[in-house]
């Protein structure tokens, strides 16, 4: 009974997933693409719970969820004629788009089979202890970089949206 | 089969709960306005001429709401239209499933953790289904087609993101204290004695902390003094499109909203489920003496001084809602980057300085 449950509602995240995904590449109002989005990355976070990472799924929701895609979401409504915009619907450089298509999917499909995967027998850990250990003592260097990186990206952000200062004497 | 069916109870319980509070919290509201301002209230609504001050004002209130005209904008979108005042109340209901309402119940041999979900992660549960709710703000004025709808959505999404950040900064120093995200610990570690008599209460460890959450969490809240994104008064906001029952789910979230905020106040600063001096056994005071108390009393007591708490915050919010009047913008926004997000910062250094010390 609880099995069963659990098997529907794996695959309810797996058709929300993959059906809002679907939505976001093939709709032609950016506005249902960017909302589409909202529920692709949910499904997501709802998968990587099934994969018993409780703390990536959290930050999946808090991060994604809650601050990126609000921002995109932002940046489309900023944008001219959001109501009527259509996103025009040929395709460019069909032929060309095979090849990092074919690159990518080949490289998907050879994680697939060369990866270890060891399904988990006993019930799942809570990860969030060891992951900020190891984020502080092993992955520190990277763990620092990474943040001097988002800092970096912040300043810039700033500078480049203010106003110049010749600009203000005017 | 049991495990089942007593999950399936709490998860009824907790929602027939919280659904009640928030039908009571629209006539607490209305009579505190009242009060403040000097008006007898909602006392009109009665049943075959009993009135029981007011108390079926929430009734008529929701009957009204269900005969009223469902109205979608001709040029609005209506997918969107009806997906939106869900989007706004599913987070703020889905938030309390991680809040523990009273410690373990013992029937028997039987033992019921008085908590739906007891996750490793339920503090960033709570953060995350809180940015949830933004989206709902945002889809409402958009799908409106109208302008001033939009306008206010975009408000809505710009204060509730900006604040979204501080929320989550003023809490760290807690995570910091309790050295855990997982709810149900924080409240037991809440539990314990400072000094000997000072319950360790998160509000007497994060004053600071606590100071900064308050105002962060009410502006999540979207009501008076942050009520700019819908400015019921003068400006007007991202629901003004919305009526019927589709407007019921907005005013409605906001009040589940008030409820769960109290719930996580309580929770997170001032002892969730606990009672000073009040442990599994019984009463033990500081200066000797104990009282002993059977177990059954012992989880009512808590879970009454949970929904007491929140009752009080409840009020609390309230209160500020009918005596303070709204910021301009750029006082809201300066007051989130230039005083409290730096506050915060110095909370986290702080936190951090005297935790090194005691250790």
């Amino acid at each position: 009974m609880i099995d069963i449950l659990i098997q529907a509602i794996f695959w309810l995240f797996v058709v929300l997933t993959v059906g809002s995904a679907i939505v976001v590449v093939f709709s032609k109002r950016i506005i249902y693409s960017a909302f589409a989005l909202l529920f692709t990355l949910i499904g997501v976070a709802g998968l990587y719970v099934f994969l018993a990472a409780d703390f990536l799924a959290a930050s999946q929701m808090l991060i994604y969820v809650g601050g990126i895609l609000t921002l995109i979401i932002f940046g489309v409504f900023l944008t001219a004629k959001i109501y009527g915009m259509t996103i025009p619907d040929q395709a460019h450089q069909r032929y060309l788009a095979l090849l990092p298509v074919a690159g990518f999917a080949a490289v998907l499909i050879h994680v697939l089979f060369s990866a270890d995967w060891n399904l988990l027998q006993s019930t799942a850990e809570p990860t969030t202890e060891n992951l900020g250990k190891l984020l502080l003592t092993t992955y520190l260097v990277p763990f620092e970089v990474a943040s001097v990186l988002l800092l970096a990206a912040l300043i810039g952000a700033m500078r480049i949206s203010r106003p110049r200062e010749e600009d203000d004497d005017r | 089969m049991l495990q089942t069916a007593i999950i399936l109870a709490k998860i009824w319980g907790v929602l027939l709960t919280l659904v009640s509070l928030a039908a009571i919290m629209t006539w607490v509201e209305r009579k505190q306005s009242a009060v403040m301002q000097d008006r007898l209230g909602a006392n009109r609504a009665d049943v075959l001429g009993l009135r029981i001050i007011g108390l079926f004002q929430p009734m008529a209130d929701g009957l009204k709401m269900f005969f009223k005209e469902d109205f979608v904008p001709a040029r609005g979108d209506k997918f969107l239209h009806t997906l939106a005042p869900m989007i706004a109340f599913f987070p703020a209901l889905l938030t309390f499933a991680v809040i523990p309402f009273g410690d373990v119940l013992r029937i028997g041999t039987l033992e019921i953790p008085l908590q739906i979900a007891n996750l490793n992660i339920g503090y960033l549960f709570i953060l995350a289904f809180g940015g949830l709710t933004i989206y709902g703000t945002v889809l409402a004025g958009w799908s409106s087609n109208n302008k001033y709808s939009l306008l206010g959505g975009l408000r809505a999404g710009a204060q509730m993101i900006s604040y979204e950040v501080v929320l989550g900064l003023s809490l760290v120093g807690l995570i910091m204290v309790f050295g855990t995200l997982q709810l149900d610990i924080m409240v037991k570690k809440q539990g314990e004695l400072l000094f000997g008599f000072l319950p360790a209460w998160g509000i007497f460890l994060q004053p600071l902390g606590f100071l900064l959450f308050l105002p962060s969490a009410i502006a999540e809240t979207k009501r008076v003094p942050f009520d700019l994104p819908e400015g019921e008064s003068e400006i007007i906001g991202y629901y003004t499109e919305y009526s019927g029952m589709r407007f019921g789910l907005f005013y409605f979230a906001e009040f589940i909203e008030i409820i769960v905020l109290s719930a996580i106040m309580a929770t997170l600063f001032f002892g969730g489920y606990q009672i000073p001096w009040l442990y599994a056994e019984g009463f033990q005071f500081p200066w000797g003496w104990e009282w002993n108390l059977p177990h059954l009393l012992v989880v009512i007591l808590q879970i009454g001084s949970f929904f007491a708490k929140i009752a009080f915050f409840c009020w609390l919010q309230v209160l500020i809602r009918w005596t303070l009047p709204r910021f301009r913008y750029d006082q809201l926004m300066r007051l989130c980057w230039v005083n409290i997000l730096p506050l915060a910062v110095l909370n986290i250094v702080l936190t951090g300085l005297v935790l090194m010390i005691l250790n």
